[in-house]
């Protein structure tokens, strides 16, 4: 009991105040903890300017980074997911599905699309954490399959930013087979001789790193990625020692020979051109 | 040793009062006896669900890769070392003769006992187990050798190690690798077919699974653990993830269901060979009959078709 009584009804804000309300003015660094302003994070492409931390970008935005006036068309919207295990959990994967298209998911995790950059017609495909953890299930599949296929009837460059928890448990050993039929779809386009540049952003495991995100021609990496294929959690369960500072971060993995670079998120269009101009002009 | 499952406790009852009566018994009792232990296994067994499954493939007495060459081929030959690194004990490869064809077999080997499921790393490879399989599919490849994987693995091993030296890249390029060899290729799943662990040596132009083995994007426990936040809900898990060979044919994922002995491939490993032989030849005469070009994109497509998704026209 309190010791005070409140007589009238409680202090109540209308909800279209809230709303009116910036979400998130600040924002506080997951790496330095500094809190900082929004819009100097934006106006610096979601990176803290005091330690360099990059934030996670939206598909939106990283397909506005990367397309010349920020203008691109979307490829292979059609295809969405089904429930082909009628999978249930602690929920419904069904029940799931539906409530991200609800939410407006339309691109399930991963966006494909096509548009200038420089003077090279490309194809962009960019996953999306937010569905799912970014997971591989038939639908990321088929869609990145198209895509390579596209790539090699079009002799397109392609580059994908990945980002994913791996392959997606609900829709069982289909998900599993999509790395095999991404990964052969790679096959052919390096027979087409066309580049395929794998950009690695926080955080990549599993099946996702397991099949196309390691089998670019050149590999990138945004600073401080978390990439691997088992989790550290796992790993630290079956080695029950501590993982070594760093394991796993984009500059282990620069370190021991996985990827070509490092690159900050503000130079990374500018190194995907060079790389093209250098490849493929 | 006997080894008996939970759900086989049952069974363990008759096994004794067996035993005493092969002791002590008539010659009647003993038959009675066995014929009602035949009975009640194979009562069992009719109606094991997913769970119970995934124990049969990990049974601790069931046939494991090597048991398998001794029994399907001769004069196998074993070469070693991925060239890179080193030597990775859990993935045994090399040649022997299929009767009379010349094939390439690689093997997911696990171990019988403690010391040796330590040399074996129980099952799960690590990149230079992956490299060394495919180096050994490529010699194959190059004197024309169809290739045969036995996969039973828990999965690739999660370690320090293991990720330093690109256990996904090893992966990886297998996937792409395997989808380009220029012969042909049989994978079998023996026992526990572990997600990219298992897939990193599975892209085949054909995929038979053991009855009661079992092929899965995540172990039920992990999937338990993380869907369900209780790795003691396997069972369910296990439910949810079908990923048994009756319902991956449905899906397409593979192409035939080998029928295990009753009682599993334990039970008669003599007989599980010669079925599991038996297949194999089929299929190899099969795929033998076609071209280089044929076999490829035979392969790639059966691949490029697996998957499940709507196509809403806009």
């Amino acid at each position: 009991m309190s010791w005070f009584k409140r007589k009238d009804k409680k202090i109540q804000t209308p909800s279209e105040e809230k709303a009116k309300i910036p979400e998130g003015l600040w924002l506080k660094c997951n790496q330095c903890k500094e809190i900082i302003y929004r819009k100097e994070v934006e106006a610096n492409m979601m990176v803290c300017p005091k330690c360099n931390y990059h934030f996670p970008i939206s598909p939106e935005e990283r397909l506005k980074l990367v397309f010349e006036k920020g203008r691109y068309n979307f490829l292979f919207r059609e295809i969405k997911p089904e429930d082909p295990l009628n999978f249930v959990a602690a929920k419904k994967y069904k029940d799931q599905l539906l409530k991200l298209e609800k939410a407006g998911k339309i691109d399930e995790a991963i966006v494909i699309a096509e548009g200038k950059l420089d003077k090279f017609n490309v194809v962009v495909g960019v996953m999306d954490f937010s569905f799912l953890g970014g997971s591989m299930g038939s639908v990321v599949g088929e869609k990145l399959t198209r895509a390579i296929e596209y790539c090699v009837s079009k002799k397109r460059p392609l580059i994908v930013f990945s980002c994913s928890g791996g392959a997606r448990m609900m829709e069982g050993a289909l998900s599993l087979m999509q790395m095999a039929k991404v990964s052969a779809a790679l096959g052919l386009l390096e027979k087409a001789g066309v580049p395929y540049i794998s950009v690695l952003t926080h955080p990549t495991t599993g099946g996702v790193t397991a099949s196309f995100a390691m089998l670019g021609d050149i590999h990138i990496a945004e600073p401080g990625a978390l990439i691997g294929f088992a989790g550290p959690r796992v790993i630290q369960q079956t080695i029950k020692a501590e993982l070594p500072e760093g394991f796993q971060r984009s500059e282990f993995l620069l370190e021991h020979g996985m990827v070509d670079m490092v690159i900050d998120r503000k130079d990374l269009t500018q190194t995907l051109i060079k790389l093209l101009r250098l490849l493929y002009a | 040793m006997a080894y008996f499952l939970p759900f086989e406790k049952e069974l363990v009852e008759i096994q004794k009062k067996l035993e005493t009566a092969k002791t002590f018994g008539k010659k009647q009792d003993i038959e009675k006896l066995e014929k009602e232990l035949a009975n009640l296994r194979e009562k069992i067994y009719k109606n094991l669900n997913e769970w119970q499954i995934a124990q049969v493939a990990r049974h601790p007495n069931r046939p494991y890769f090597l048991d398998y060459v001794n029994l399907i081929f001769k004069d196998f030959v074993e070469l070693h070392g991925d060239r890179y690194f080193g030597d990775d004990k859990a993935i045994v490869g090399g040649f022997a003769f299929l009767d009379d064809i010349p094939v390439c077999v690689i093997g997911q080997q696990k171990g019988r006992d403690t010391k040796e499921k330590i040399f074996r790393n129980f099952g799960m490879p690590k990149p230079e187990g992956y490299r060394k399989a495919l180096r050994i599919m490529k010699l194959a490849e190059k004197f024309k050798k169809p290739i045969l994987t036995f996969v039973d693995t828990p999965g690739a091993y999660p370690g320090i190690d293991a990720e330093e030296r690109g256990q996904a890249e090893a992966i990886a390029r297998n996937l792409k690798e395997m989808s380009k060899l220029r012969v042909p290729v049989i994978s079998i799943i023996i026992g526990e077919g572990g997600s990219g662990g298992a897939l990193g040596i599975a892209v085949a132009n054909r995929v038979l699974m053991l009855e009661y083995s079992i092929y899965s994007v995540i172990s039920p426990e992990g999937c338990a653990s993380i869907l369900w936040k209780d790795s003691s809900k396997a069972n369910e898990a296990a439910r949810s993830l079908k990923f048994t060979a009756k319902h991956l044919k449905q899906f397409g994922v593979i192409d035939d269901v080998i029928p295990e002995p009753i009682g599993g491939a334990h039970a008669d490993p003599g007989l599980m060979a010669a079925t599991l032989k038996k297949a194999i030849l089929e299929h190899i005469k099969e795929l033998l009959n076609l071209s280089v070009t044929e076999i490829v994109n035979d392969r790639y497509l059966r691949f490029r078709n697996i998957g499940e998704f709507l196509e809403v026209k806009s």
